[in-house]
This record gives structure tokens, sequence and C-alpha cells, in this order.
């Protein structure tokens, strides 16, 4: 590529961030600037992207988002699960007010200044070290990202309470975040990452996960940002023998979203991820998945399920692949889509690499509308059609919020959807 | 009111070009149980589904008037709400919506209809409890999802269940004795005897004797090749598992 144009003040913020900071992250950050500046954001011509074109981002030239937008205490506090720890970042800028941080011992919540500051070798070991693909998105948010989180676990530490991290955009500027999440030997914890806005900026964010021996995450993305907001979120998680991580994302918000989730699993892991694509208006959507068993004994769920209505369009790439030595994996994974208008769009990719023969891999799409019969069986016990229709519909998604262990968040997820089903009735929840 | 619960005179119906049913003339007066027998694939749940009104059948002649009115020309929630309720042969799984969810929902669309208002949740609770214990049902399905999962049997009794929340007037059960064991069966037959009265009918699809034997027809049907080829009291059905089918094929050859 020879977009080599200049980028919007990117290199003298890169120029501002290294100047605070060590040697071998700023270092890191003008290398992957320089290799930004030649290549810019992917291309549709590349495989991995040809479904989603993010050539209207590359238009944008987005400025970063140098300072926090104003702030509505109200309405951030609605956006808070209760029974949570708090880290807020508005347009990527840590709320010291507004968060729960633990700066010491064996939980460490922190900002990602603070961690510069207080764990410094935490970071030069870790950063970077989950992530296996290179793409100018990546590229963007090393180059640029000023706030984030670190989260460390000791070892067989375990958390009482969920963390909540909640990134609110509220101004249509370039938002690079960066969270790293190291949970040791046996460490246990739960994360909820929630993106929210009323803006149309980009928000350009990474997480990198290392899990130790027998850890154990629970990851939740809620991306629920303005119609007209940009969205990457790579999610980058590499496992250690005998770890579980699992993943559920809610992608309701955004003009244009993409997921990217990079599992690695050695021996005797289990990951999970589970994903909802509600791609309504002109939403597209698109989460990018791939599993890969590096180690025998991995055990692998994927279960996304799609809405695509009005001129919504989703799109899921969902790559499995079983290396040599990964004997024994037992992999499925399923994608089911509802394609309930005609301008509406389902683009879906399974794909299967399979390098060791004592596997179990399985894979399914449907794509379809809803079931006739299901809905003749409803009208029959007196439901009318509209009602009959959002309630299948209503299923399809309760399936999905009711499989969320944390409470609070349950009951975030129908305050959110439940007012979509205007023809029924959900005053209790079914 | 003199009209018949259920009248079918001269009803055709086929699906996709082809005839399914081809000519069925049938009467149920109220309080009445009608019993339909007859071989595989001979029509008897495409009628069911007819009456209930499944889309995706042409019906090419004939009427059917549920008390007096057009019951062909109505939506099938409407059928519904009027008091016609169809137990299905297969019950449909529908995963998200719980069982308690969908009761209530499908009790509330009834009343509505009917000018009333909605039901109490502690009234309703205790209503459907009430009913469960007939049926031997443990509280826990209340709270799963619609027949997901459920076993054959547990979702025929889910379907008398239904049918004795929603006390329909016009009761089409197709199959319902199919996938029972034997108390299952029993279970089964005590709901719709608790359900039978002068002011309500049932037209049963079965294949045996033995769901007759708890639940005795006033009429009992012999369907083949989409007609009624045979109809006749109660004996009709004890001569059929003696005899079977044969003497339809003879019957049909002759009059081809
Ligand atoms: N969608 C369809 N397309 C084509 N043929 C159909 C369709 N649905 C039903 N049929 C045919 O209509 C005929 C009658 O089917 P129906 O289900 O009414 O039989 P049945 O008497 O209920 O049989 P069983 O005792 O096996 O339940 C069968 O030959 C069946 O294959
Ligand atoms: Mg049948």
């Amino acid at each position: 590529m020879t977009q080599t144009a200049e980028r919007p003040g990117y290199r003298r913020h890169t120029e501002s961030l290294a100047a605070q900071e060590p040697a071998w992250l700023a270092g890191i950050r003008r290398q992957a600037l320089e290799k930004f500046e030649r290549g810019g954001f992917p291309s549709p011509r590349e495989e991995a992207w040809k479904y989603t074109n993010v050539s209207a981002i590359e238009r944008k030239r987005f400025t970063i988002a140098a300072e926090p937008g104003g702030i509505d205490g109200e309405h951030i506090r609605s956006l808070l699960l209760p029974e949570c720890w708090h880290l807020v970042l508005i347009d990527g800028h840590f709320q010291r007010d507004l968060s729960h941080p633990a700066l010491a011992g064996d939980v460490v919540l922190c900002d990602l200044g603070a961690a510069r500051l207080r764990h410094p070798e935490l970071l030069a070991e870790n950063l970077g070290r989950a992530v296996d693909v290179d793409h100018g998105f990546l590229d963007f948010n090393t180059a640029l990202f000023h706030g984030g989180a670190l989260i460390r676990l000791k070892p067989g530490t375990r958390l009482p309470h969920p963390i909540q991290i909640l990134h609110l955009q509220t101004q249509a500027a370039a938002i690079p975040t960066r969270h790293l999440m190291v949970l040791e030997a046996g460490a246990e914890a739960t994360v909820i990452e929630s993106y929210t806005g009323g803006e149309g900026g980009l928000t350009a964010h990474v997480t990198e996960v290392l899990l130790g021996e027998n850890a154990r995450l629970r990851h939740f993305k809620i991306q629920e940002e303005h119609a007209r907001a940009h969205h990457f979120g790579g999610l980058y998680v590499r496992q250690s023998a005998g770890s579980d991580f699992t993943q559920t994302q809610f992608a309701l918000g955004g003009f244009l979203s993409r997921s990217e989730i990079h599992v690695r699993l050695a021996e005797n892991c289990r990951a999970t991820l589970d994903g909802l694509h509600w791609a309504d208006g002109r939403r597209h959507l698109d989460s990018h998945t791939r599993l890969i068993h590096a180690g025998p004994h991995g055990v692998s769920r994927e279960t996304y399920k799609t809405i695509a209505e009005e001129r919504g369009r989703s799109v899921f790439q969902g790559r499995i692949v079983v290396e040599p030595g990964a004997q024994k994996t037992d992999a499925a994974m399923n994608n089911r889509n509802l394609l309930l208008s005609d301008d509406a769009e389902v683009d879906s990719k399974p794909q299967l690499e399979i390098y060791a023969d004592d596997v179990k891999c399985a894979h399914g799409v449907t794509i379809g509308q809803l079931d006739p019969d299901a809905l003749f069986y409803l009208e029959t016990r007196g439901i009318d059609a509209e009602a009959a229709r959002q309630l299948l519909l209503y299923g399809f998604v309760n399936e999905l919020i009711e499989a969320v262990e944390v409470e609070p968040l349950r009951r975030y997820l129908h305050g959110r959807l439940d007012r979509r089903f205007q023809a029924i009735d959900l005053e209790e929840n079914p | 009111m003199n009209n018949p619960l259920l009248k079918i005179e001269n009803l055709h119906a086929s699906i996709e070009g082809k005839e399914i049913l081809k000519g069925i003339d049938l009467t149920l007066d109220c309080g009445q149980v009608h019993a339909i027998m007859g071989p595989n694939g001979s029509g008897k749940s495409t009628l069911a589904n007819v009456l209930a009104g499944r889309e995706g059948y042409e019906i090419t002649a004939g009427r059917a008037w549920y008390r007096g009115r057009d019951l062909l020309a109505m939506a099938p929630e409407e059928r519904a709400r009027e008091g016609v309720f169809l137990a299905f042969q297969y019950p449909v799984e529908i995963p998200g919506v719980s069982n308690i969810y969908f009761l209530k929902a499908a009790l509330n669309a009834i009343r509505k209809h009917r000018g009333e208002p909605e039901v109490d949740a502690m009234d309703f609770i205790l209503l459907v409890k009430e009913k469960m214990k007939t049926m031997r049902m443990d509280e826990q399905f209340l709270y799963r999802a619609i027949n997901e999962g459920f076993s054959g049997g547990e979702k025929k009794r889910n379907e008398i269940l239904q049918m004795m929340v929603l006390e329909p007037t016009l009761c089409l059960l197709d199959e319902i004795d199919s996938g029972l064991d034997i108390d299952a069966l029993k279970v089964v037959a005590e709901g719709i005897e608790t359900l039978r009265s002068p002011n309500r009918g049932f037209l049963m699809v079965t294949h045996y004797q033995r769901l007759l034997d708890y639940v005795r027809p006033d009429v009992v049907h012999v369907f083949a090749d989409g007609r009624i080829v045979k109809s006749g009291g109660p004996e009709l059905a004890r001569e059929l598992e003696k005899k079977g089918y044969g003497w339809i094929e003879r019957y049909l050859e002759d009059r081809a």
C-alpha cells in the first residue's frame, strides 16, 4: 500500500507519549507508527478484510482524542453495573473518581498511567506477548494507545467481584486504548468491557490476555456505541495448560464494528466463544475469530448468533486451527443467522485447518428465517403473528442473556434489550 | 344455538399441488368425542392442521364451520382465541422462552379477546400448579424453555397442560398418545377426561385402541387416502385393531 499521506498529528501524538515512557516502549511505538504510516488501515484486498471494508475509516482521518470530553456523572453511573469494580475511560482517558483501582498486592487493577509508574516490569515483560497477528489497526493502536487497564492476579487469586471497564466515547475522534490482563496460575476473574457513547468516533482497542496454568477468565464485551461510531476491538488470548477462557460478546451498536478474537490454547485448555450480532438499521457487524489448538486435549466451543434486519449486515468468520501436536482436540463451532429482511445481508465463513489426525471438529452454519412451525405453534395458542415473531426473536436473544452468570449484567442486558420487543409483555422476564 | 361445534363439508385441500384431503364430511356436536383412525399418510394430521390454520395448504373446495362461523376464514390466533386448540403430533421446541411465560401470554391473549382482564400473577401460578399435579409434571418444567429437551412423553403432557390452562371449546388432538408409556397414557387420558364436558368437543387422531379405552369416543372415523371411508361407534375401533387396515385397501381398490 502506498498511502503515505501525513496523518492528522499522529506523529506528534506518538512522540508526546514516547517522551514520558521507557525506551523499550517508545521504540515499539515509533516502529509501529512507521509501519502504520506506510501501510495504513487494512485494505479489502486482504483476505481477512474482504467482507469488512474499512476504507471509510481511512478516509475520515480521525484526530486523536487528546482530552476527555465533558461528562455527565449521572449518565455514567447509569452505565456502571452494581456489585462490580469499575474502571472508567472517557475517550480513552482514565477517570480516577469513577474508578476503583487497586495498585498493589494480589490484585492489581489500574490504568496504564499508574501501571507505567508502579509496574513497569509487568508491562515490559508482557505487552505484545499475546498478539500474534499483524495489521494496521494493531500498528495504529500500539503507536497511539494512551489509556487502558492493567489487571494482574497473583497465583491462586480469585476476584470476589467482576471488573467492569467502561469505555465511553464523547467525541468524533480516534480513541486508541489497550488492556493487559495477566492471570497467574490458578487465578480467576470476570471482566466486562462495555463500549458506549453518543458520537461517531473511532474506537481502536486491543485487549491482551495471558492466562497462567489452570487460570480462568470470563470475559464479556458489550458493544453498544452510537449508530455512527466505528469500532475495532482486538482480543488476543494466550492460554497456558489447563486454563479456561470464555468470552460472550453482545454486538449491538456502532455503524461499522469489527471484533477480532484470537485464542491460543495449550494442553488441556478450554475456550468458549459466544456472541450475538444484532445488525439492524444500517449497522455492519463483523466478528473474526480464530481458535488455535496448539496442545493436545483442548476443548473449544463457539456459538455465534446473528439477527440481520432492515439494512443490517453481519459478517462471521470462524477459523479453527488444530496444530500437529494437538491430538484429542474437541472443537465445535456453530453460527446461526436469522436473515429477516431482503435488504439485510449475512456472510458466514467457517474454516477448519486440521493438522492432527485424532481430533473431533464439528461446525455448522444456518442462515434462515424464523421457524414457521414455531410461529404456527405460538399462533395456535392465541398469540398474534407479530407477537409470535417477537417472542421467537426474544428467545433467540434471551438464551444468550440467560447464560450470562453475572446477575447485574444479565439485568442490564434485559434493561437494554427487552424494550426492543414492543409487541410482547416482558414485565416479567420469561 | 343449534349449530354444531364443527361442521366440515366436502373439504378438499392440497399441498404443493398434491391433493391430500379429497372431500371430508364430518359433523361434531358439543359434548362429543370423535376419534379419527387410519393408516400413515392418509391425511389425519393434514385435517387437524387445516382446521387450526397452518399455512401452506390450498383449500380447493369445501367449507368448515365452527359454531356457525367460517373457520377457514379466520387467522390461526383468532381460531385459538375463539376456543380452537391443536395438540401437536410433534410439539415444537422454542429455546429461550420459558413454559410459564408462554402459558401466561397465551392465556392473557385469550382473556383479552374475551374482554377479560389479565390474569393475576398469583392466581395464575396456583392454577398452573394445580393442573400440573393432575398431569404429574414437576414444577421445574415451568421454568424450562418450551419443550426444549423434553422427552416425547413430557412434550405430550405439556400439550395437555396447555389445553387445561387455556380451556378451549374444540380440542384437536393429533396422536396425543404416541410416545407415551403406559402410566403416562393414563395421566394424559385423565387430563382429557377432566376437560370432557357438554360444552366442549374433541377430535382425536390416534392409532391405538388403548387411548379409546380411557377416553371413550362417541364416533370413530376411519381415514384412508384423504377420505373418511367408514364411520361408526366405539366398536369400529376394536374391529380395526383386530383386522388391521387391509380391508381398506380392498375397499379402495373396489372404488377405483
Ligand atoms: N409439505 C408437504 N409436502 C408434500 N407432501 C406433504 C407435505 N405435508 C404432508 N404431505 C403428505 O401428505 C400426506 C398426508 O400426511 P399427514 O401428515 O396428514 O398424514 P397422517 O395421516 O397424519 O399420517 P401419520 O399417521 O403418519 O401421522 C402424506 O403423504 C404426506 O407425505
Ligand atoms: Mg399425523
